[in-house]
């Protein structure tokens, strides 16, 4: 079976200082994918690559059997690449409503769904999303990709520095949704929260992947070395 | 859901306020037998509707317009050549003259527009300063292009001697003209509160905030900007094609960037990005010219003034102190 997202050996620069020096990542249909290593290791930067916000080259990369590369960012997007960014960038000055609204396509994904799942949505309906709380803002943010319908959900750094009740709320939300076999890569500091979660883990370091398994696998020495626990 | 009584916001009700203004004061001035107010009150409405229309580009998608003097006067020199053409009953580019307004708002649509899109293709692939720029060479193009035109008066302007009609009122009269101004204006103002409401508005400011972020969700900001500057500069022709009627007379100066710049002027004032807010800035500054132009040639001194206050103390322009965004504002 071919997988729904590969990436093999990927490079990727900003401006003349390399960020990443091989990363290869693959995601099969219905997977739920942790993509972990410490700050600045090129989580961001491989995830910015496989949306086409950055410039980068690779032996295969590939999505939903398509080449990635050189397409256009609005065109991977529509291919069912739902991008849910860092640091929960809602469009501030449009109500919850229209946030959720403004990039939706068709599919399963509705506005009653997504206010089924985050109901604190649905109470916030009108609302300028910037008068929000974080965690609000973080579940505008993952509804909004949701209503494009996406064949993966890619979610950058969904929990950080939210309050543990709210972290709580969204792992609940990101258990549902791989309970309705969605594809998703999830991007987290949190180990204890993010690897049960997960069905494969791959750790970056340096910019490159240097170990892919199930997260049960992932021992004590390797946490240590790779990911600062 | 439970039952809501309506309670209209502060903002839908200045709104309301600053609309009714114009056609108070023009129904005063009918009634008093004071012709020249009821002018003032069709200039408001005037200008007011071409701000209108550049508040879709630059209060929706935050595109600072250099340009819009171009689809102003583009409406200006369609009336104009329409209207002469008509006299002398000959036709303009194998086109049949008629000296009616809806024909004459057609073609300046039409002829608008497709400058906008030539001008947007190109000009919306930039940002910042190189758009400005851009945009205020595609009007000076046009600027003089009018100027080197002798056929149709050049640098001295264009009169027209009578108005285009709509459909049997008497247009050259204030009051009827007034009513066709204001009716012209409650469209475009409709028209941006649809388009502000809609999923295309909230892409349009979604675009404006952040264009990257917007693609990476798969819509792609470059067409919502283009499909936005195209009807901004659209409604601007239309109040160009009034303008020219109001006057009998179209210039080059309503094509020079001193307009758009009074156009941006106007926006600001009155609070940018907001329905009723060009329009405030327009009655504001119409009335200010008035007032102040009786006292003083200086007067634009004073709208330096106010303007500096507005930025500086107001912010968000006229509308924000009539009615502070709160959450949701009209």
């Amino acid at each position: 079976m071919t997988p729904l997202l590969e990436i093999s050996d990927l490079t990727a620069f900003y401006g003349a200082s390399q960020a990443l020096f091989g990363v290869d990542l693959a995601v099969n249909e219905g997977e739920v994918v942790a993509l972990a290593g410490r700050n600045g290791m090129g989580k961001t930067t491989t995830i910015r690559a496989v949306c086409g916000l950055a410039t980068a080259r690779a032996r295969a990369l590939r999505f939903a059997g398509r080449d990635l590369s050189g397409v256009a960012p609005h065109k991977i997007a529509r291919l069912g690449l739902g991008l849910v960014p860092e640091g929960r960038r809602c469009f501030r000055s449009l109500s919850v409503r229209e946030n959720l609204l403004v990039a939706a396509r068709k599919g399963p994904w509705t506005l009653a769904r997504v206010e089924a799942l985050f109901p604190r949505l649905a109470e916030r309906r009108d609302q300028s999303a910037g008068l929000l709380s974080g965690g609000e803002q973080q579940m505008v943010a993952i509804g909004r990709a949701l209503m494009t319908n996406p064949r993966l959900l890619v979610l950058d750094e969904a929990t950080e520095g939210l309050a543990p009740l709210i972290r709580h709320e969204i792992w609940s939300a990101i258990r549902a949704l791989k309970g309705e076999s969605l594809s998703i890569i999830v991007v987290d500091k949190t180990l204890s929260e993010l690897l049960p979660v997960a069905d494969r883990c791959t750790v970056l370091a340096n910019g490159r992947t240097v170990w892919t398994g199930r997260p049960a696998d992932l021992d004590r020495d390797m946490q240590v070395r790779y990911l600062g626990v | 859901m439970p039952e809501r009584s309506f309670v209209p916001s502060r903002g839908l009700v200045a709104s309301l306020a600053v609309i009714a203004l114009p056609l108070a004061l023009a129904l005063w001035a009918s009634f008093a037998g004071e012709t020249f107010y009821v002018t003032l009150a069709t200039r408001i409405a005037i200008l007011g509707l071409a701000a209108t229309g550049l508040n879709l580009a630059l209060g929706l998608g935050g595109l600072v317009s250099l340009g819009h003097a171009a689809f102003f006067g583009i409406g200006g020199y369609v009336a104009g050549i329409v209207a002469s053409h008509a006299m002398e009953g000959t036709s303009v580019l194998g086109l049949p003259a008629i000296s009616e307004m809806a024909y004459v708002w057609l073609l300046a649509a039409v002829a608008a527009g497709l400058f906008a899109l030539v001008m947007g293709a190109i000009s919306l692939r930039t940002s910042g300063v190189a758009f400005i720029m851009i945009t205020l060479a595609f009007a000076q193009m046009i600027f003089y292009l009018a100027i080197a035109w002798p056929g149709y008066g050049g640098e001295d302007g264009l009169p027209i001697t009578l108005r285009n009609g709509f459909f049997g009122l008497r247009t050259m009269r204030p009051m009827p003209f007034f009513l066709i101004s204001f009716g012209a204006l409650l469209f475009g103002l409709a028209l941006f509160a649809v388009l502000k409401a809609s999923r295309f508005g909230a892409a349009l400011q979604a675009a404006r905030q952040n264009g990257v972020r917007l693609a990476s969700l798969g819509v792609e900001p470059f067409r919502i900007r283009l499909v936005a500057f195209v009807l901004s500069g659209m409604i601007t022709a239309l109040a160009g094609a009034l303008y020219a009627d109001l006057n009998r007379f179209v210039s080059p100066s309503m094509l020079s960037w001193h307009m758009s710049g009074e156009l941006i002027v106007l926006v600001v004032l009155g609070g940018v990005g907001r329905l009723a807010g060009p329009l405030a800035g327009a009655t504001l500054y119409v009335l200010l010219e008035h007032v102040l132009g009786g006292l003083t040639e200086r007067w634009q001194f004073f709208l330096g003034l106010a303007l500096l206050a507005v930025v500086l103390l107001g912010r968000g322009g006229l509308m924000s102190l009539l009615a502070p965004k709160g959450v949701r504002h009209g």
